[in-house]
């Protein structure tokens, strides 16, 4: 019942996912490339690599890709990748960008999954078109220029999950460093929410605040973190999508860690 | 089929022993620093503190920490690694650094997320408490001990023991300054005479029964001003170990200078009061401490043997050809243990630094292939896989190899010692990190590592003049500074030769100031003039020892000598001939000294 839908909920886990496969009441979306998806896949699902939504990421085209892939507002979407989650995470946002509310995360790895023995196959499945309504939700973007203005408010917080020798060396100013390993645990693409909770906290990231994350290019680091906030209970966070590549393209100011020779620090 | 799909289930893992952690710490601290933050704790309480729990300040700023995580006795275990490389993805740069003192250090990391890598510590047993600040440091313990041909004993039981009896002891927790024990197995291995308290394990005969106990020696140290320890006694029985590790400590405690930061180990102490005397209160001491116990205190030291097993076999790999390179690392990074059929391996890492998937790997490496389970830090960043049994040594050379890992002359002068100079470090004026990394590449391309004749002498480089890098002990030894034409700066070192730190144990002799880009020149001058004069059965070690004590009877007669040779090398060239000569290593922007405020005494 859609009612019941339990809108901060994050991700699915294993069990539930299993069950709702067998009683026909998901839409799977395996994020990974083309070549593993039809290798095997979580049976049902269905294949978008990121590629394919990063070429053309417009709202009306990203709407074009959920109706191909059987999706409408009513449905029920979980993503998976290979990728920590961060490639789900990336799509999983831009349906919730569009208005679809009902999409949430495998709590773990498709590697993981297998390394499980879970069922998997290679089966393609025949998708019956659907029609999805546009009904964006700006609240969750964060643009160049709104980044630029929303920074100087005191209840803003912008952090950067790229791994910390990229931010030591460049950041946009005033951000603060959680690199994307830290969201998550040995096995689960997220920490459990009181873990996340208290780490957040440590930091000075509450619920007071409004959140903006940022990563290295087009926001799948980023992507995994607005999901890490939203599951600690943090709902206020917007996605600066286009992320660092873009505030250095558009020649706005950076910021670096001084004096200091961190680069040979590294063992790589 | 996924990876983790084939990986075996392996045989049941050594797992670590003795608990260090407390996690209630990691509560604290996160309270701690958030009072902090608040402006309610001071900076000077807060740096106290900070330091107790093992996070050292960074380099030009209060944002980050350093978090020092001791290994006791350098015994680690493979679930720790794995750990330590999950934290420093999570909190750090990606990669650890090992220290000199069997420490392994996470930098980079914010101060507001130190309690998590406690928390992540206490879930595999380690801590960083004590591992800054004015108390007892890691007590470390000879990789070889336990398996050295020359030892009369293992000492690591009483590593372990006397780091648990002093651990959050009340009575170190504000001494006038650090300080630091080494064990070790035997005279040549060890490092007992630089050290506030050194240990070689020895026997004697009592009627008919052994009794074992140790040669202790006292007030040596290295830093600013370095001293060589003098030997307690003739023999001092174990049980008498944790009396005598008392009486040293309370007369250092009570008599200890308080107020000069820059003289305060207890070497300075020994000094200025002279050894006679200072050894008579000791002894004195340690009667008082003897008697006045309310109960009998001695060590818990744990002598269950630790189990070797040699790790099953699970496929058949017989057909493992060997490599390239084989017979180049079985030389000069493996050596035979006293069990026989078996060699302890070394691993040299660049200036110490390991990535994250290294960690992992090696865990792997320990579990596949040292049959005690564990493996052991080193004395020069390093670290040993022992108990190897010599049939598994090729197979475990490709599986080094595959993790980079397989990095040949890590017994041999080509694994140079840098501390982390700026990269992290507030006092730092020169990359002596980068260096070491530099001078490491130069010579294994040269392969010196596979001439005996270089094989006993060590490089060692500090980017300042503390003592961190252990330049005074090493043969050719370097602490950076600035140099200076006109205007312009440029990284500078002042070099020492003849260093040791074994039986004859002497501080390097200054011999001159070497910019940081002639560096790597003037070491293969030295070599060169070594080749050229050296007699039959010289090494570069033997040779410079003789130098410089003026004992040498060719044309290269004393450091002077030596230095008049080198001197041009070391003339800088102005600016417009070679720009690059004001760079130091890593930095694309002109030399300037800056440091900030050091903390080693703080």
């Amino acid at each position: 019942m859609r009612c019941l839908t339990d809108s901060s909920k994050i991700t699915t886990d294993i069990d539930s996912l299993r069950s709702e496969i067998r009683d026909k009441s998901v839409r799977v979306i395996d994020v990974r490339r083309e070549d593993d998806y039809k290798q095997d896949h979580i049976p049902t699902a269905v294949n978008l690599p990121l590629a394919t939504l990063l070429s053309d990421d417009s709202p009306e085209n990203v709407l074009k890709l959920m109706n191909t892939m059987g999706i409408d507002s009513e449905t029920s979407v979980v993503v998976y990748d290979d990728t920590f989650g961060a490639l789900a995470s990336r799509v999983a946002w831009t349906f919730e960008y569009l208005g679809h509310s009902d999409v949430t995360l495998l709590e773990t790895t498709y590697s993981n999954w297998k390394s499980l023995e879970l069922e998997s196959d290679s089966k393609i499945p025949e998708i019956q078109h659907k029609e999805h309504t546009l009904n964006l939700q700006p609240n969750i973007l964060a643009t160049a220029d709104y980044l630029q203005s929303a920074k100087e408010r005191n209840d803003v917080i912008l952090i950067d999950n790229r791994e910390r020798l990229n931010f030591l060396e460049q950041h946009i100013p005033g951000a603060i460093s959680l690199p994307y390993r830290t969201l998550a645990t040995k096995d689960k693409i997220l920490r459990p929410k009181d873990d996340m909770k208290r780490l957040l906290e440590n930091r000075g990231i509450t619920e007071n605040s409004e959140i903006i994350t940022y990563c290295g290019s087009v926001g799948t680091l980023s992507g995994l973190a607005y999901y890490a906030l939203k599951s600690a209970g943090l709902p206020n966070t917007k996605l600066y999508v286009r992320s660092f590549k873009e505030w250095k393209n558009l020649q706005k100011p950076t910021e670096k860690q001084e004096d200091a020779s961190y680069w040979d620090l590294s063992a790589e | 089929m996924t990876v983790s799909n084939l990986k075996q289930s392996r045989p049941d893992t050594a797992k670590p022993k003795i608990n260090w952690s407390r996690v209630e710490e990691a509560d604290n601290f996160a309270k701690t620093v958030k009072l902090f933050r608040q402006g309610k704790y001071d900076e000077a309480s807060f740096r106290r503190f900070r330091l107790q729990h093992g996070a050292y300040g960074t380099r030009m700023t209060g944002d980050y920490a350093m978090v020092r995580i001791k290994i006791p006795a350098g015994e680690i275990y493979p679930n720790q690694l794995e750990k330590i490389s999950q934290l420093s993805e999570q909190f750090s740069i990606g990669s650890a650094h090992f220290s000199t003192r069997e420490n392994i250090q996470l930098h980079w990391v914010v101060l507001e997320d130190v309690s998590e890598i406690f928390r992540g510590l206490a879930e595999v047993g380690l801590t960083s408490r004590e591992a800054c600040g004015n108390t007892i440091r890691n007590v470390m313990c000879s990789p070889l001990s336990g398996v050295c041909p020359d030892e009369e004993f293992d000492s690591t039981p009483y590593a372990l023991a006397t780091a648990r009896f002093f651990l959050r002891n009340p009575m170190v927790q504000n001494l006038p300054r650090k300080f630091k024990f080494n064990f070790t197995c035997c005279e040549k291995h060890g490092m007992v005479r630089m050290v506030d308290v050194g240990l070689i394990p020895q026997t004697r005969e009592v009627d008919g029964n052994t009794q074992r106990g140790f040669k202790i020696f006292l007030g040596g140290g290295l830093g600013n001003k370095s001293f060589v320890g003098y030997q307690l006694e003739e023999f001092t029985p174990e049980e008498d170990l944790v009396y005598t590790s008392m009486a040293v400590l309370r007369i250092f405690d009570r008599l200890g200078d308080r107020k000069n930061m820059a003289r305060n180990r207890m070497r300075y102490l020994v000094n200025d009061m002279g050894w006679e005397k200072f050894q008579n209160l000791v002894l004195k001491e340690r009667a008082i401490v003897r008697a006045t116990q309310s109960v009998i205190t001695q060590l818990e030291v744990v002598h269950t043997p630790n189990e070797i097993k040699r790790p099953i076999r699970i496929t058949d790999e017989s057909g493992t050809s060997i490599t390239d390179g084989y017979a180049r690392w079985l030389k000069t990074n493996t050596v035979k243990q006293k069990q026989s059929n078996y060699r302890s391996i070394f691993i040299t890492l660049e200036a110490g630094d390991i990535t994250a998937s290294q960690l992992n790997a090696l865990a792997d490496l320990i579990r596949d292939f040292s049959s005690e389970g564990k493996a052991r830090f080193g004395f020069v960043q390093n670290v040993a896989l022992r108990y190897v049994h010599e049939d598994d040594l090729p197979r475990l050379y490709s599986n080094l190899l595959e993790s980079g890992l397989a990095k040949s002359g890590a017994l041999t002068m080509t694994a140079p010692i840098g501390c982390s100079g700026t990269t992290s470090c507030n006092l730092a004026l020169t990359n002596s990190h980068r260096l070491a990394k530099e001078i490491q590449r130069k010579l294994l391309e040269l392969k010196f590592d596979e001439d005996d004749d270089l094989s006993d002498s060590s490089i060692k480089i500090s980017g300042c003049p503390n003592s961190c890098g252990q330049h005074g002990i090493a043969t050719i030894g370097f602490f950076g500074g600035g140099g200076r034409v006109g205007k312009d700066m440029y990284a500078n070192y002042q070099m020492s030769l003849g260093g040791r730190s074994d039986g004859d144990t002497m501080l390097g002799l200054t011999c001159l100031r070497v910019p940081a880009k002639r560096v790597i020149p003037v070491i293969l001058k030295i070599i060169e003039l070594f080749k050229q004069n050296k007699k039959s059965d010289d090494t570069l070690q033997s040779w410079i020892h003789r130098v410089v004590n003026n004992n040498e009877d060719s044309e290269i007669k004393s450091i002077n000598d030596i230095k008049k040779v080198l001197e041009p090398l070391t003339i800088p060239p102005t600016k417009e001939e070679d720009p690059d000569f004001y760079l130091d290593y890593g930095d694309d922007t002109s030399y300037h000294t800056k440091t900030g405020k050091g903390e080693c005494a703080a």
